[in-house]
């Protein structure tokens, strides 16, 4: 419930005030969004299952959009950026829809 | 990101008895640390997500392109420049071409239309104007033939006149035939009563001259009791025009 009211808070307050994001961030942003959203994904499969703890969402979450970040970094600096990229969005694809699948059973039993 | 990021459980099996959508349903109402923690991560994903949604909504053509896919949008806009400057120089030649050709058919035509006057004027098909002499003839006694005429007229031709009307009424040009009629003189059909009223355009005091030296024109015209006067005029209008007729049987000869 908590998460939900959250959910509507981040989406009306990135509406609202419409940020500007610096120039120097702007290539990993996007990264780092679906970096997140796999942590979001694996914990819910992981609260479905049982085994959720906060701390390691934490973590997970953080470290996930860190290390994305970092590879975007290393790749624009090594000059493959564009296909890290999206090497990252297609690793971090294929997480989010076995989590989907998981969580999917769990609702469904299917 | 193994030890952290890795959310899936190793031991599925080790879940407690209650199935996942009845913790989803229990945890609904119920509030704890974690969820607080939850909510705010959700939060910050949603907000980044949102706001990347929206730059990418506004995204122009080279904004958040890389350094390479910069470089390769450069050179390519560099490559199609000298296309347009290549095609421009082109474009540029083949005006400054069909202006000179333009020139030159307008010079051309200006030749022609100054050469067509010229003929227009020795043919007798425009009317002329310029400095000239009248010479009035005088035969009270119709002692005058044709011949005097026709020594008038070739003297004023050698002295270079450039266009001749007799009374008004006949212009004198390279065919024009001279008659003798009882009446006066015919010339190309036309029959003349004197008293011969002949405009010549020309030097006016060569004109004169030629008329009037010893034993010429107007001393052989007195000898026949008649007279002539000459009057230099500064300005004289030869408005009689023949029309053009093609020859029939002259050819020009090609290439001259």
């Amino acid at each position: 419930m908590i998460a939900i009211i959250g959910l509507v808070v981040g989406i009306v307050l990135g509406l609202v005030l419409t940020p500007d994001v610096p120039l120097a961030m702007e290539p990993y942003l996007p990264i780092a969004v679906v970096a997140a959203l796999d942590a979001v994904f694996g914990a819910f499969r992981a609260f479905l299952d049982g085994i959720f703890d906060d701390k390691v969402f934490v973590v997970s979450f953080i470290s996930n959009v860190l290390i994305a970040a970092v590879i975007v970094f290393l790749g624009d600096k090594l000059g493959v950026g564009a296909q890290l990229s999206t090497g990252v969005v297609v690793v971090l694809g294929i997480r989010i829809f076995s989590n989907v699948a998981a969580i999917r059973r769990h609702l469904f039993h299917a | 990101m193994s030890p952290t990021g890795d959310l899936r459980p190793s031991a599925a099996e080790a879940a407690p008895p209650a199935s996942g959508v009845d913790r989803l349903r229990q945890s609904f109402f119920a509030y704890s640390r974690g969820q607080a923690v939850v909510a705010v991560l959700v939060a910050l994903l949603a907000f980044a997500a949102v706001t990347q949604a929206r730059l990418t909504g506004e995204n122009d053509t080279y904004d958040g392109l890389r350094q390479a896919e910069l470089i390769q949008a450069l050179n390519g806009l560099q490559s199609a420049a000298r296309k347009a400057e290549r095609d421009l120089a082109a474009l540029q030649t083949t005006r400054d071409q069909l202006r000179s050709s333009t020139q030159r058919r307008a010079t051309a035509l200006e030749q022609a239309r100054s050469e067509l006057e010229t003929l227009g004027v020795l043919a007798g098909t425009v009317a002329a104007t310029g400095p000239g002499i009248q010479v009035t003839v005088q035969d009270p006694m119709r002692n005058l033939s044709l011949n005097h005429l026709l020594d008038g007229v070739e003297e004023l031709r050698n002295a270079g006149v450039e266009a001749i009307e007799i009374n008004d009424r006949v212009r004198v040009v390279a065919q024009t035939a001279f008659e003798d009629d009882p009446e006066g003189i015919e010339v190309d059909g036309v029959v003349l009563q004197p008293p011969y009223v002949l405009d010549a355009i020309g030097n006016p005091d060569t004109l004169a001259a030629a008329l009037e030296f010893q034993d010429g024109f107007s001393d052989d015209v007195q000898q026949d009791s008649g007279s002539v006067s000459v009057k230099k005029e500064g300005r004289i209008d030869v408005k009689v025009t023949l029309t053009p007729s093609p020859p029939r049987y002259a050819e020009p000869v090609p290439g001259q």
